[in-house]
């Protein structure tokens, strides 16, 4: 086990290796010289070279690839082109308004599409799950940003149930206050998903072997789906669950510009448009290493969950 | 199994293959099971139909006089009713009555929500021209206009006669806004199938590649793949858009179609790794053909059915992901008009009770996806019908 987990570390190093190549040429070399970008459209010959001193990139390609693996490894990008708070600062203060939304959300939707799958599978065939079904896929093909939208208008706007928008300071004003809009308006878009999946997961396992055995012996149904089917089809939920881990971090860019929720996707969105390079470089190796972290514990939690699983 | 011998008794007794003694071929059998699968079908023709719309009005053939300001501005649908805008619009949707509406328009600061965003894109000194609806030239000029405005049709700023109502409504310069609907179909399929014909090269090549040769070719595509599978998709897009400054509607096929090839590469680096080990593979090495004609001539026609299902699945991701690149202002330029841009115009008027901007665009696309999703579905049963029994009940 420990020299699995050792093998697996050892096996993200090419991996981070080339998010961060990816990452330096993308910004580097694609996107033309930083330092124009940074010097905006006035300026002259003088103040560009200066800005390319201070940025490195009057140095070689290999230097300037050495400067930001040093930037990544020391967690210090330096201060933000347009604000001049330091990126650091920002990436430690922005995590918290994300995670207040997406990890309750995170919650709530396994809950509840679990629950739901459990009981869709159960009533198979039937007129309920195929009217559930077709309700998942219109909901799944309207726009994130009609829900949002028009959610926004008629919840916080017309009845006046949330604030429109805002975020305070405490933890409880900003979970229970704030985040109850943005939070439903994502429960809504992501169920259809979840749903629809899991169903799928539970299917394949009710007609195994095993649950005719348990049924054989008298077991009820409610034991057979809560506790043999759902230990069996808990092996590929977890694994979407932990797929979705990263995206926690990065918070719902959409809801939270909507909403002017100060978190990293709103970070991520407001970088791009100022050509906040720094930003969001930093925030995508850091994303890019949380997901392959994930990744990682995902197998772990598989050989939990399924004894068979042999780690290799 | 048994579906396909079904078939295949089907077609010997078909009698247009019953002379010549050969069997239906793969797609012949499929193309068969969908026509009888009558969500696929229905779903395949309301595609074909925004398909044909897109060519149509790309020609210039349908709306081609989609930016004529033919109605007063916000001219209210006709089923509405031709007086007041505003009342119409509050009856509806339960917006506020006609004055409250009118007055929260006027004191920007009751319209919390486009501030904000209007704060949000003031902020961003690249993104001004291309911000999209809230940064309007005319806001000065549209002020005057509404304050003035008596009800009556035509005003001072415009000397034709423009027609109270319009069909399905009007945006805020009074152009129709199913014209505009059309018009904006065809920014958004057109990017969506570019870009999922780039993905979807892009992913069959490496994938080819990768499954075919293995050893190191393998190993660095794979690499590759593990690279780009780990950072998120959106962020990944956003992170292109930043870097690539100049907008336009091939920037925006490039940067989906260059970020979204990572799905398509691992199931066909996995079907070429099955068959390269095939009788007909290797009965293709002996009789002397190249290792490029085994692999796109041979094994190719054979993956070919998990390619397509891709390339419609990845359609209908790139549309969506083109309307929130477009509404934030990241997609195609100001001028065009796509979903994404409607959407964002929308999200304004919505607060002074002119919903059917939203309303068009958002049905439209909701029809073209729900569409497009059943008819995936449909593609991938009569390609793989031993899925069906999986899938179905």
């Amino acid at each position: 086990m420990t020299a699995y987990i050792v093998r697996r570390l050892w096996q993200m190093v090419p991996t981070l290796l080339g998010v961060i190549l990816l990452v330096f040429v993308l910004f580097n070399w694609v996107g033309g010289d930083p330092a124009y970008v940074l010097a905006g459209k006035i300026s002259n010959q003088e103040q560009i070279d200066n800005i390319r001193r201070q940025l490195g990139v009057d140095q070689p390609y290999y230097v300037q690839l050495g400067i930001f693996i040093k930037q990544v490894l020391t967690a210090d990008f330096g201060a933000s082109w347009s604000t001049n708070e330091r990126v650091s600062s920002i990436l430690a203060t922005r995590l918290g308004p994300s995670l207040t939304v997406t990890l309750p959300l995170l919650v709530l939707d396994t809950l509840i599409s679990i629950a739901l799958a459990l009981a869709v599978a159960y009533v198979r065939g039937s007129l309920t799950d195929r009217l559930v079904m077709i309700a998942c896929t219109v909901g799944l093909s309207i726009s994130i940003l009609v829900y949002i939208i028009v959610f926004q208008y008629f919840f916080a706007y017309k009845l006046g149930w949330f604030p429109v928008q805002g975020w305070g300071d405490s933890f409880g004003e900003n979970l229970f206050r704030y985040s109850s809009l943005p939070i439903l308006i994502l429960l809504t878009v992501s169920i259809a998903p979840s749903l629809r999946l899991y169903r799928t997961f539970v299917l394949d396992e009710v007609n195994q072997d095993y649950v005719r055995t348990a049924r054989a012996k008298g077991v009820s149904e409610n034991r057979i789906m809560w506790i043999h089917v759902l230990r069996n089809a808990s092996i590929p939920i977890i694994t979407n669950l932990m797929a979705s881990l990263p995206g926690l971090l990065l918070g719902a860019f959409l809801i939270e510009r909507f909403f002017s929720i100060p978190g990293i996707g709103r970070e991520v969105i407001l970088a791009v448009e100022r050509s906040d390079f720094p930003v969001i470089k930093a925030i995508t190796v850091y994303v890019a290493a949380a997901t392959i972290i994930s990744n990682l514990l995902a197998d772990l939690m598989y050989k939990a969950v399924d004894p068979r699983v042999q780690l290799k | 199994m048994s579906t396909v011998l079904a078939g295949t008794r089907r077609a010997r007794r078909d009698p247009a293959v019953l002379g010549a003694h050969t069997s239906p071929s793969l797609w012949q059998l499929a193309w068969r099971r969908l026509r009888s699968d009558r969500v696929g079908m229905v779903s395949l023709s309301i595609v074909v139909v925004f398909v044909i719309m897109m060519v149509l009005s790309g020609v210039g053939l349908v709306a081609k006089d989609w930016g004529r300001e033919v109605g007063v501005n916000y001219a209210p649908p006709t089923f509405v009713g031709a007086d007041e805008a505003t009342t119409a619009g509050g009856a509806t949707t339960g917006a506020p009555t006609g004055t409250t509406a009118a007055s929260d328009f006027h004191s920007s600061v009751v319209d919390p929500i486009g501030d904000v965003i209007a704060e949000l894109k003031g902020e961003a000194p690249a993104a001004t021209g291309a911000a999209g609806g809230s940064v309007d030239p005319l806001a000065d000029v549209m002020a005057d206009i509404r304050s003035g405005k008596g009800g009556t049709a035509s005003s001072a700023v415009a000397p034709e006669a423009r027609a109270a109502t319009l069909p399905f409504g009007g945006d805020k310069w009074g152009r129709d806004v199913i014209k505009k609907t059309i018009k904006g179909s065809e920014t958004s399929i057109f990017v969506g199938l570019a870009a999922a014909f780039v993905a979807t090269f892009i992913g069959t090549l490496l994938g080819a590649l990768a499954g075919y040769y293995g050893k190191w070719v393998d190993d660095l595509l794979n690499w590759f793949y593990s690279v780009f599978s780990s950072i998120p998709y959106l962020l990944l897009i956003l992170a292109v858009a930043a870097v690539l400054q100049q907008k336009g509607t091939f920037t925006i096929i490039l940067i989906l179609g260059l970020t979204g090839w990572t799905g398509v590469f691992r199931l066909i680096r996995a079907e070429y790794l099955k068959h390269k080990g095939r009788e007909y593979v290797q009965a293709a090495d002996a009789i002397g053909a190249s290792n490029a004609r085994r692999m796109f001539v041979h094994v190719f026609p054979n993956v070919s059915h998990v390619v397509l299902v891709q390339l419609s699945i990845l359609v209908v991701g790139f549309i969506k992901a083109e309307v929130i690149l477009s509404f934030l202002g990241f997609g195609v330029p100001v001028d065009v008009v796509s979903w994404g841009s409607m959407l964002n115009e929308a999200q304004n008027e919505l607060i002074l009770g002119k919903w059917w901007q939203l309303v068009a665009a958002g049905t439209a696309m909701a029809i073209l996806v729900t569409a497009f999703s059943l008819f995936t579905d449909a593609l991938r049963d009569a390609l793989d019908p031993k899925l069906k029994g999986l899938k179905g009940h």
